[in-house]
């Protein structure tokens, strides 16, 4: 099938305006008689319901935890971004829109990245009379502070939990309608399935985590906003909920996953220390605008340091190396992700790694507290570095932080076209769970954005353009689809419980996790996604003869529903691997051994890059992959959707 | 690495309607860089191969900012170290040996789930009740159309960082949901733009409140001790005040 991404005619800057005054419109006697569903309440569904219930539409939004205050988007630490300029440091919409295509390493498509740019600054304005607590400067107006990727100031930030402040306001809207009746709420209740009637998505299946209950509801339009897919590595800085359930049988109903291989690993988290561990902290990108990174030089003191013979105050400073101011120097320790996380990874596979493991680098504030002092970078930072402390066990004020890249975000998602809308029509996908608008690597302080720019600013306007076209209520749960599916969710339940078998759910999560992280994390290459994708299918054989789920699928059960969410991941990292195998070159947060610049490049010797970064391909892989479902262990099927540049030429990306 | 044996003393309880009790397990080889929520992964996963059901319990970020995990330790909801979720306890705060009680957060506004799981919605539904500000999306003026003074947004901000988790509640020998409402309303109160609407909040939030069968407060301050963001038990004071002024106001419009 041809992907029709929908994008408007005419020139960049006035798509947006020009498609929200050209959409069909509703008139609001009409909008009470639309159903929509809204799968999610993190800033993307949250954000989503409020609005398009305040516009008058019968909302009905679900979510896994016991609130929708819960949703993992409160776990956002550093900031938002917003082209407002405040600062007077020269940012436009242009200057964002720029950066974030060049971050994303010129793979993503440049009008939904305009429209974000644009609707960035009202995003703040919203916030902001939400009751938003962001920070401020002594004169009363907002304050701002740097992210990677950008040489400006444009990031919005509530101490370090933007997140749990944004995501409040976003709750508090919601409650607001839920309180009015125009939302119904069903927290504890997870999406099983999609109910797919004649081509369009009509209503899903869920199951009450409380009490076990299936149920199934139907709507004219389905909105899923159920976050990022990061967990597929066991181990990463989301929740520990957070799954593509959702979005993965979403797919297997007919919505094409797009670009599953551009996952992110943050460059600053704890490392692991044990095999027990649930899960890896970030330490917010922020740190990098006053923390310096560095290894030792010499491989002989990292090793000193990890069998604690050295600490980082016994290496003088002709000995550290300070990697990226020294790779990087006009953006530094502020180099976008990707390439920071890659920089760490090399100096530990030289082995100058300094945590126990090997695996970790210094964060060390030292200059910033002598240049200062420590209540400043306390007022900064201080519940960073508490945070740090209460996990490490060690003062960061005192001893460098060791931090180490950890899966953070993920760039891939549900292939959605201009309006949002999948190439299963009636199905709408926001946030993290859609593949819009980071291309192949996202900017700190940009997924926030995104997700109130979809859920507050897009959606409202482009759900019309579907709605307009369909008669309210035309489908109903009576249809038979719907006790086609709540069947399917029953048996595959049954069938998960009747196993039996002796392992633990969380042994085959971690089980897959390591692979993956192993064959498709930081650096990937043929043969090692070859070997995963010939040991996906036994670890899948093997789940489904010998997981173990005690208890009863009557009530709550927090084996059961890890169970249905491991299933997905198992299937679904078929697909990213098969993607990442696909994509012969290394652009973002995909890296492909094979394809990196070398010493015999004419760009090396011309100094444009160095050896070791990302070689992309444009004339074979200026395209967003999105894959059609076919059956577990064959592979998927590629569509292809060109992206066209008209208004960046891409280049190679360079940070020097 | 060193390692801990302990004995947990835990709530089990099938679902809402049946009756509890509390079984004890052996906790072997607990690495004393592990998480208590870890240790309890260690645990469970022990239960499983048993063909045991696993301790139910609530819990997601991890990083205490969800407000999802909520274990009473040792008697005291998130345990006696300060200004931490269950989820940011970590073992090596135990001793080898030690017994460790583990029971959910109770209060009548907040019935039993299953084992350390409670519905803790009555929160939302005081959100619901006026816990916010009323601006349709898209209609917000310029965000520095009406500055702020610092030290106002900051006195916000600190309200602000409830994580809306309950330990107040389960502390409170009234299981009073006072901390937790009246930080709610003081995060909007103190703003400019929260301030037209002070009155419906404050009434609409104590109403439903009271409603959902939480207690008085009789100033004992367990609430503020157990906190894991120290919101300050001030704002009680405030949000009384407040209650008692919009009330007059409401009998004489
Ligand atoms: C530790 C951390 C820090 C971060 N810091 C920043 C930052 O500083 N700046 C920034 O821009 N970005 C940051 N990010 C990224 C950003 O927070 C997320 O990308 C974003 O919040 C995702 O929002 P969302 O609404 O798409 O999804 P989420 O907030 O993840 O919400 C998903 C929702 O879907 C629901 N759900 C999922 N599956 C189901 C199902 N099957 N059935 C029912 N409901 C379901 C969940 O209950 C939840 O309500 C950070 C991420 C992490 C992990
Ligand atoms: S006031 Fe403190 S203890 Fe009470 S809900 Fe909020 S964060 Fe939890
Ligand atoms: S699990 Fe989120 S606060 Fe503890």
């Amino acid at each position: 099938m041809a992907l029709d991404s929908k994008v408007p005619n005419g020139p960049l800057a006035s798509k947006w305006t020009n498609h929200k005054g050209a959409s069909k419109l509703i008139n609001p006697a009409n909008k009470r008689k639309y159903k929509v569903i809204v799968v999610g309440s993190g800033l993307a569904g949250g954000a989503a319901a409020a609005t398009l219930a305040e516009l008058g539409y019968k909302v009905d939004c679900f979510c896994y935890q016991d609130s929708p205050r819960r949703a993992h988007s409160i776990a956002a630490q550093g900031g938002i971004n917003a082209a407002k300029n405040y600062q007077n440091d020269g940012d436009s919409v242009h200057r964002l829109f720029y950066d974030t295509i060049k971050g994303g390493d010129f793979r993503s498509r440049e009008a939904n990245v305009h429209r974000l740019a644009e609707v960035s600054t009202e995003i703040i304005d919203q916030c902001v009379a939400q009751g938003v607590p962001f920070a401020r400067e002594y004169g009363g107006l907002l304050d701002n502070r740097s992210f990677g990727g950008a040489q400006v100031k444009r990031t919005f930030y509530a101490r370090g939990q933007t997140g749990q402040q944004l995501l409040i306001g976003c709750y508090q809207a919601l409650e607001k309608e839920i309180g009015k009746g125009g939302v119904t709420m069903h927290p504890r209740t997870e999406m099983m399935d999609l109910v797919v009637v004649d081509g369009h998505a009509k209503g899903i299946v869920v199951r009450d985590m409380k009490t076990g209950e299936i149920s199934t509801h139907a709507a004219d339009t389905v909105i899923l906003a159920t976050g990022g897919y990061g967990n597929v590595f066991y181990l990463s800085t989301n929740a520990m909920g957070c799954n593509v359930m959702a979005a993965f049988r979403a797919h297997k109903r007919g919505a094409y996953f797009a670009n599953p291989c551009y996952t992110q690993i943050h460059p600053t988290c704890i490392p692991v220390s044990g095999d027990y561990q649930s899960k890896l902290t970030l330490m917010s990108e922020s740190l990098r605008n006053d923390g310096r990174i560095w290894v030792p030089k010499s491989a002989e003191d990292a090793k000193a340091i990890r069998d604690g013979q050295k600490k980082a105050s016994d290496i003088p400073e002709d000995e550290r190396d300070y990697y990226l101011e020294r790779k990087y120097p006009s953006f530094g320790n502020l180099c976008p992700r990707d390439i920071a996380s890659r920089a760490a990874k090399e100096c530990c596979d030289e082995g100058r790694g300094i945590a126990p493991t090997g695996l970790g680098v210094f964060l060390d504030f030292k200059d910033a507290i002598n240049r200062d002092g420590e209540d400043a970078i306390r007022a900064r930072y201080g519940n960073l570095f508490q945070m740090y402390e209460k996990i490490s066990g060690e003062d960061p004020y005192k001893q460098p932080m060791m931090i180490y890249p950890a899966v953070h975000y993920t760039m891939g998602g549900l292939w959605v076209d201009y309006n949002l809308m999948s190439n299963l029509p009636g199905l709408h996908v926001l946030g993290e769970a859609n593949f819009s608008d980071h291309g192949a690597n996202r900017l700190g302080a940009s997924a926030l954005m995104q997700g109130l720019a979809d859920g507050y600013f897009v959606i409202p306007s482009t759900v019309a353009v579907y709605l307009a076209e369909q008669k309210p209520g035309s489908v109903t749960t009576e249809h038979p689809e719907f006790n086609k599916a709540e069947n399917a969710v029953r048996d595959r339940l049954k069938s998960l419980m009747d196993i039996k078998g002796n392992r633990s759910v969380d042994s085959f999560h971690r089980e897959l996790g390591l692979l993956i992280w192993d064959k498709c994390g930081m650096a990937r290459d043929k043969e090692g996604l070859e070997h995963a994708l010939k040991r996906i299918p036994e670890i899948r054989q093997e789940f489904w003869t010998n997981v173990r789920i005690p208890g009863s699928p009557n009530g709550l059960n927090s084996e059961l529903e890890k169970a249905g969410r491991v299933a997905d991941f198992i299937d679904f990292a078929e697909v990213l691997c098969h993607d990442a195998l696909n994509r012969e070159e290394s652009c973002g947060g995909h890296f492909r051994s094979e394809h990196q610049f070398t010493d015999a490049d004419p760009e090396v010797q011309d100094g444009t890059t160095q050896p070791g970064e990302a070689k992309r391909h444009d004339e074979n892989y200026q395209y967003v992959a999105a894959w059609e479902h076919t059956e577990p262990g064959t592979a998927p099927i590629l569509h292809k959707e060109e992206l066209v540049f008209e208004e960046v030429q891409p280049s190679i990306r360079s940070y020097k | 690495m060193s390692f801990l044996n302990l004995t947990l003393k835990v709530w089990r309880q099938e679902n809402s309607t049946s009756s509890g009790r509390i079984e004890t397990y052996e906790a072997k080889e607990i690495p004393t860089s592990a998480s208590f929520l870890e240790m309890i992964d260690i645990v469970n996963e022990r239960l499983i191969k048993d063909g045991e059901e696993p301790i139910h319990f609530d819990h997601d970020c991890r990083e205490g900012i969800c407000g999802m995990c909520s274990m009473t330790i040792n008697g005291i909801p998130h345990s006696k170290e300060r200004g931490i979720t269950t989820c940011q306890l970590h073992m090596r705060k135990f001793k080898d040996g030690e017994t460790i009680w583990i029971e959910p957060f109770r209060a009548n506004a907040f019935p039993i789930i299953k084992d350390l799981v409670t519905d803790r919605t009555a929160f939302d539904r005081i959100i619901a009740s006026g816990g916010y500000i009323s601006v349709r999306t898209g209609s917000a003026p310029d965000a520095h159309a009406i500055p702020i003074p610092k030290a106002d947004a900051d006195a916000a901000f600190d309200a602000a960082a409830c994580i809306g988790c309950g330990a107040c509640v389960a502390a409170c020998k009234n299981a009073s949901a006072m901390l937790f409402v009246s930080a709610k309303a003081s995060h909007l109160n103190h703003l400019p733009q929260g301030a037209v609407e002070k009155d419906q909040r404050v009434l609409g939030m104590v109403r439903q409140m009271d409603a959902e069968g939480f207690g008085n407060c009789t100033n004992q301050y367990e609430c503020e001790a157990v906190c894991p963001k120290e919101i300050s038990a001030d704002h009680i004071a405030k949000l009384n005040r407040d209650y008692l002024a919009a009330s007059a106001r409401e009998a004489t419009s």
